[in-house]
């Protein structure tokens, strides 16, 4: 059987990636969108932790609980956006999320 | 840490990491994370987020990155996917589910999200040389004193990233209010 090297991290983090960006890309619900997000944000974790490890360093180790930080502050506003937009318009649909249109 | 302690630990760590470990965390991410952004009940979503997030807190260990799986497992898969079921509690998913789930646009956004793939696979077969096969063995005894090491500092002296540190402390406090704030009723 094939050794595990950074290349298959590197893929399964790539493919993450891009079903996150399906997600964003494509969902209407803002609460999948904002998990879509979260995948990404996961991605690129697995991808520092990945190369964290081939180099025999821990800077990658340190700067993905950096990228937890920001994903933590991200869910926690854009999920109070959400609850404020509910509250005005009734609807967690993306595509009606048009007040700045003009 | 001495290099035949190292090298002790390793073999003792050996018969986990196997390949077929990491076929089947990598199958259970990638299989859950297609659930995510299919599933028409937001709650269904959510479930399949936390199994995807515990896969790769598996995949962090097979990477011995213990420190990083935990966080993985108790701020993710504990914090963020509690806040995530809180806010599908507090809006209504009955009527949403019954929409229609994808937007008028999605052919648009599926080809761009298969131009990205094949990007990802063009960088990955032609740069193959840059990936180098070696895997550095990290002391996994004490990776969680080294990251303390260098996020607080040590023996007196500031870390690499105490100030980023602190500025993610700052960060995160920014977050709450602004929570806070936009979830009030009158502002």
């Amino acid at each position: 059987m094939v050794p595990i090297t950074t290349l298959h991290y590197l893929v399964v983090a790539a493919a993450l990636f891009v079903l996150g960006v399906i997600g964003v890309l494509t969902r209407r619900n803002v609460v999948i969108v904002l998990m879509s997000i979260e995948l990404i944000l996961n991605a690129v974790n697995l991808n520092l932790v990945a190369f964290s490890r081939m180099w025999g360093n821990l800077h990658g180790q340190v700067f993905s609980i950096f990228v937890t930080v920001d994903a933590a502050a991200e869910a926690a506003v854009g999920l109070g956006i959400l609850i404020a937009f509910f509250r005005n318009k009734e609807t967690i649909n993306v595509d009606e999320i048009d007040l700045l249109k003009w | 840490m001495n290099p035949a302690l190292n090298s002790a630990i390793n073999a003792s760590m050996a018969p986990v990491a196997t390949p077929f470990f990491f076929y089947l965390l990598a199958g259970l991410a990638i299989i859950s994370g297609v659930l995510v952004i299919t599933r028409r009940n937001a709650v269904h979503s959510a479930l399949a987020l936390i199994v995807t997030l515990l896969s790769v807190a598996g995949l962090y260990l097979m990477l011995y990155a213990s420190f990083v799986a935990g966080v993985q497992i108790i701020v993710y898969a504990g914090g963020i996917m509690v806040l995530f079921l809180f806010v599908i509690m507090l809006v209504n998913i009955e009527r949403s589910s019954k929409d229609r789930q994808f937007n008028r646009m999605w052919p648009a956004g599926l080809a761009a999200a298969c131009a990205l793939m094949a990007l990802f696979v063009t960088a990955f077969v032609k740069g193959k040389a840059l990936f180098p096969d070696r895997m550095i063995s990290l002391s996994e005894s004490s990776n969680t004193q080294q990251i303390a090491g260098m996020l607080y500092g040590e023996a007196g002296r500031m870390g690499e990233y105490t100030f980023a540190f602190e500025i993610a402390s700052l960060l995160l406090l920014v977050a709450i209010l602004g929570a806070v704030i936009m979830t009030k009723k009158k502002i």
